[in-house]
């Protein structure tokens, strides 16, 4: 229909042949796509008619004659898990210490960022055989999350709101707290005249989310600042 | 009282892993909306007899301690969204399933001779052998029956239209009204074809969840029962409903007589419905196309073709029309 028809004729009869095709439905009728649009076009020319017939007739012996859409619906699942390497970790959260495995994203070469993908139970782990509480099944979001804090914050005594503080300034000000705590709690001798160098007026925490040598240190270090109350933050 | 052996230690219930892996995909056993087909059928038309292994999960509500640790795992796997909880006055952490939780952790409180149970039942899809969802879908494609058993949602073929919320017997798909697309739990497939259990399974830290053939779990089941029987639970019984042919998920009920305050439907069924007449309507329309094609055939070859009358008015009208027209678009070119 649209042979013959000069495309680049003057532009005012372009301009007339595209306002024609707004208001006539037939011209601008994409006749293989829409071949419905045919029988609702009142001025049918018989070659639109067999065009309409033969594709709906194509179609319906394609549909009919078993046309097999199996294969496309037996795709392979990608497993995401499948190209990441494994870390085998510990559960940070409770003392159970539960084994697990992180599934990370990336070679591990220094100009690479690695990203955890995926967090699930260890099932070589004695203690929990692959599985993990609600806690533990979303432990991924303690490296990976965006909303976690990488900074220390500081609320000071009585006010509501907490305020972003430098390594720098938290470390003096903790400093000060300590030593002032401690020199105003020690204890040298108890009742009885015995030497005992304790600091009463301080307890340490500690954190699952440390490793052993953290660990390690910091009941060094508070044993030796004198600390009688060393604890485990999971215990409490 | 001593804890039974055998429930504390499925072990033997639990198969080894896939025997067989599979090679391009899974096999499939129900499509949606093209019945007959583009499916392996066999004798009486039902799906053919499986090649591999039935898979179900089996959930021992006597052992969940409520920790909805397979809730988290659920989300953490197939990367569903969060949704902020509400305290409503009970253990659950939303109210109800939605597109981007799959799986709830219903806990349901009642007395009973005087004494508050606490009735707690994962609710996620059941996977049935007789899919509701498939039967009433009328998308081609959207949803797929799987051989190993588990029914999933394709949402690149779904049409949003919703029927597969009515035909579940176990109101579990949830409509999303953003994407316009129907999501539930499809039994971590991926996890499944890599020869892994599903997440909710692997993370359960009290063993009340199973994952092997559907056999073996049907004789752990039988082994939970007695033990629960030996503990004083009669009415202990396991919900695999025969009206949707048996299910993938099946549940060890310790108070079997109370299933409706558990939510679980007493008698759900399916059926194939209207579509199911789909496949002989279009065994009747192809030969009727066929039958016209060979009339129209032998037509031609009987009367041979029609020749146009020598001073036709037919042939003024048709051809002569368009000819005119196409002349009438040619004039205004002329003009300008």
């Amino acid at each position: 229909m649209w042979a013959g028809r000069p495309r680049d004729a003057d532009p005012t009869v372009l301009f007339r042949h595209q306002q024609r095709a707004r208001s006539d439905s037939r011209i601008c009728r994409p006749t293989l796509t829409l071949p419905i649009i045919s029988f609702m076009t009142p001025d049918i020319s018989r070659r639109d008619l067999l065009k309409a017939s033969a594709l709906a007739g194509g179609a319906t012996l394609v549909n009919a004659l078993g046309f097999n859409l199996k294969p496309a619906y037996a795709a392979a699942h990608d497993l995401k898990i499948s190209n990441a390497r494994e870390f085998k970790t510990v559960c940070p959260y409770c003392a159970v210490g539960c084994g697990a495995i992180a599934y990370v994203h990336g070679s591990g070469g220094i100009n690479t960022v690695n990203s955890i993908i995926h967090v699930e139970g260890d099932p070589d782990s004695p203690i929990n055989g692959g599985t993990l509480c609600p806690k533990g099944a979303a432990q991924m979001q303690l490296a990976m999350s965006p909303r976690l804090q990488e900074g220390p914050l500081h609320r000071e005594a009585g006010a509501s709101e907490w305020t972003e503080v430098t390594w720098d300034w938290a470390m003096e000000w903790f400093a000060r707290k300590f030593k002032d705590s401690r020199d105003a709690s020690f204890v040298e001798r108890d009742e009885e005249g015995r030497t005992v160098n304790r600091c009463e007026g301080i307890g340490w925490v500690g954190s699952a989310t440390v490793a052993n040598e953290d660990a390690y240190l910091i009941t060094k270090t508070m044993r030796a600042m004198g600390l009688v109350y060393i604890d485990h933050q999971a215990r409490i | 009282m001593a804890p039974d052996e055998s429930l504390l230690a499925p072990d033997e219930g639990v198969p080894a892993q896939a025997a067989q892996a599979p090679q391009g995909g899974l096999r499939i056993r129900r499509i949606s909306a093209t019945p007959g087909h583009s499916l392996e059928l066999g004798p009486d038309g039902a799906p053919a007899p499986r090649t591999g292994p039935e898979y179900a999960k089996l959930i021992d509500i006597s052992r969940c301690i409520g920790c909805k640790g397979c809730e988290v795992a659920c989300k953490e796997w197939n990367e569903l969204g969060v949704e902020p909880t509400e305290n409503f006055g009970s253990m659950q952490s939303h109210r109800d399933l939605s597109p981007d939780t799959w799986l709830l952790m219903r806990f349901n409180e009642i007395e009973i001779d005087d004494d508050l149970q606490w009735l707690i039942k994962k609710d996620a899809c059941l996977h049935c052998e007789e899919p509701g969802c498939l039967y009433a879908c009328p998308a081609p494609g959207a949803i797929v029956q799987y051989e190993n058993g588990i029914v999933d949602f394709n949402q690149e073929q779904c049409i949003g239209c919703q029927l597969c919320v009515s035909g579940c017997p176990f109101d579990i798909p949830r409509f999303n009204p953003e994407s316009k697309k129907v999501f539930k739990c499809n039994m971590c497939i991926d996890r499944v074809e890599a020869g892994l259990e599903p997440a909710c399974v692997k993370t359960c830290p009290t063993n009340a969840i199973s994952w092997g053939t559907k056999e073996d779990m049907l004789r752990l089941a039988e082994k939970k029962l007695e033990g629960l029987a030996a503990r004083g639970f009669e009415n202990a019984t396991l919900y695999d409903p025969s009206g949707v042919g048996g299910t993938h998920m099946m549940y060890v009920v310790p108070h079997g007589d109370q299933l409706e305050e558990y939510d679980l439907p007493a008698d759900p069924t399916a059926a194939p419905g209207a579509l199911a007449t789909l496949g002989s309507l279009r065994q009747l329309g192809a030969s009727a196309l066929g039958l016209g094609l060979l009339a129209t055939a032998l037509h031609y070859l009987g009367f041979g073709p029609q020749e146009p009358e020598p001073e036709g008015v037919q042939s003024g009208t048709g051809a002569g029309t368009a000819d005119g027209e196409a002349d009438g678009e040619a004039d205004p070119r002329t003009d300008a």
